[in-house]
This record gives C-alpha cells, structure tokens and sequence, in this order.
C-alpha cells in the first residue's frame, strides 16, 4: 500500500496546446509520482495559450515541468520564452520532448527530502 | 493564417517546389524528373521532435542516395518568432554538420502552404512521376533510435521494386509549423 507523504511537493505543469508532448509528460511524471508515495492528483496543470501568458509564467517551452517551484532541467540562460515544444536531453544524451523520468525522480526526491528536514 | 491551405492528396501532383538553400543556391524539385523517388521533409531547428528525428533521416538519405533518390529538407518556421529557425541558424548548422540534402528556407511559407505540412518533421515521398506515394512519420517512434526512419525506408524500397507502398499514409508526429 502507497503511503503519502505528509508534506508533499508542489508539483506544476504548464503546457502550450501547440506541442503534442504534454500526454506523456503528464503520463511519466504521474507514475514517478506513485512510485515515491505522491498524490499524483495534486498536480496543477496550467495552459500557457498567448505570449504575455508565457513571460508572465516564465514559460521556455512545452512542458515545463516545476517541483517547489524548480523547472526539473532549468533552461540554459539564453532560451528563449516562447510557445514551442521544450527540448530535453536524456541521461544517455538524446534530445527528447519530455524530461528523463530519471530526472523527476530526482527532483521529486530532493524536494521530499527538503521537506521532511523542514 | 493556419494551414488550412490545399493540402496535397495521395496520388497528386506534387505542387512546385523551388526554394534557397543556406548558401542561396535555389533548388528546385521539377529537376527530379529521372528519379525513381524524391523525398520532402518538413523540418526545422527548434524542435525536439525534429531533432530526434534528425539523424535517423539523414541516414536514410546516405543509404538511398546511390539508388537515385533524392532527399530535400524544408524548414518554413517564422524565424521572427523563432530565432533559432533563422537562415543563419539553419547556415550554422548545416556547416557545423553536413547534411546528405540541402537545407532550404520557406521564408514566405508559400511552398509549405502548397504541401500542406503540419509538423516538423512531415514528410513526404514522391513516385517517379512526381505524384505523392507517402506522407506522415518517419517511423513509429520518435524515442527509439532502433525504429531507424522504417516508415520512410519502407515506402521508398516500395517505390524502388515498382510497387504499391503498403503503408502511403501515418500521422505525421511532431510540433506545429510555426506560420507568420
């Protein structure tokens, strides 16, 4: 049986209607979530639909994806905000349209871990 | 203005195509007359899709280049929008890793509209009289490096035995062309 935890992470996505990227997303973060015992209910997905909407949210590209606040694979500083498909790179170096499940386990961790030191 | 322009069919003539690579030399896809294929890829810098994709692609493009086919990318992106889809950015690239087809630019779209593309990457193959045999993904997967463009290498091994193509139609995968 799944324990939740307590103080759990918030969890953000955002997401632009122009790339096909945000199902899967949605599906990989969803399962890392289970396996570390989150509600993966509590997620708040946004729709970044226009430009302002994308400065205003800081928005690199579909999907981004915020634990605590902290984009899983920050944007290198000259990416620039628009609404585009966001390009990942996996541990093994491929470019993806999705981040490395690897990755959101990760940060998902680290901000449990933070939490529980709280 | 979407792309809801004409799209082109299975079996049609495939609408002109004369465009600038990134040294500005035109191209032009009525010159294909003697090829037993052509294949016109919609494609571009800024997207993930495209750029898993890329490779895969080119590798068809080598391994088909001695049977006479011949391999055009497009890139149609609104570079204002989408700097990275700039013809200096395309120029960097190709000169930073050579590409087995020329790189052009769509800067007014018009090609792009003619076609109908919808994603980077779209692509499609033309028989030897220049009517559409395919169009869609390159394969099942973009996430799989093993799938290895099979769609596309399915429908010109077609083409090339004087066949029907058994799969003319996928769905092309991939992120929205960017219109101005």
């Amino acid at each position: 049986m799944v324990t939740m935890q307590p103080n759990r992470p918030k969890v953000e996505v955002l997401w632009w209607q122009g790339c096909p990227s945000t199902p899967r997303a949605l599906a990989e973060l969803e399962r890392v979530m289970s396996e570390l015992g989150l509600d993966p209910t509590a997620i708040e997905v946004r729709e970044v639909d226009s430009d302002e909407r994308a400065h205003a949210e800081s928005f690199h590209g579909s999907p981004t994806i915020r634990i605590d606040g902290r984009d899983v694979q920050p944007p290198a500083p000259a990416e620039p905000i628009a609404l585009a498909c966001r390009i990942y790179r996996l541990r093994d170096g491929r470019i993806s349209p999705t981040p490395d499940p690897e990755d959101l386990a990760e940060a998902l961790s680290s901000a449990i871990a933070v939490s529980e030191r709280r | 203005m979407s792309d809801a322009a004409a799209r082109l069919g299975l079996g049609d003539p495939a609408p002109a195509l004369e465009l600038p690579d990134t040294e500005g030399v035109t191209h032009s896809q009525a010159d294909d007359r003697a090829a037993p294929a052509s294949v016109v890829i919609f494609t571009c810098n800024h997207c993930p899709y495209a750029l898993a994709w890329h490779e895969r692609l080119m590798q068809v493009a080598r391994d088909y280049a001695d049977r006479g086919v011949r391999f055009y990318a497009i890139n149609p992106n609104d570079a204002a929008r989408y700097p990275a889809d700039s013809l200096k950015a395309m120029r960097a690239r190709v000169r930073e890793e050579p590409w087995p087809m020329p790189y052009l630019r769509d800067e007014a779209q018009t090609v792009t509209r003619r076609w109908g593309a919808r994603t980077t990457p779209d692509v499609f193959v033309l028989g030897p009289d220049t009517r559409l045999r395919y169009r869609g993904a390159p394969d099942a997967d973009y996430d799989d490096p093993g799938e290895d463009g099979a769609w596309l290498r399915e429908a010109l091994d077609d083409l090339l035995a004087g066949r029907e193509v058994r799969r003319p139609q996928t769905e092309p995968v991939g992120c929205s062309i960017k219109w101005k």
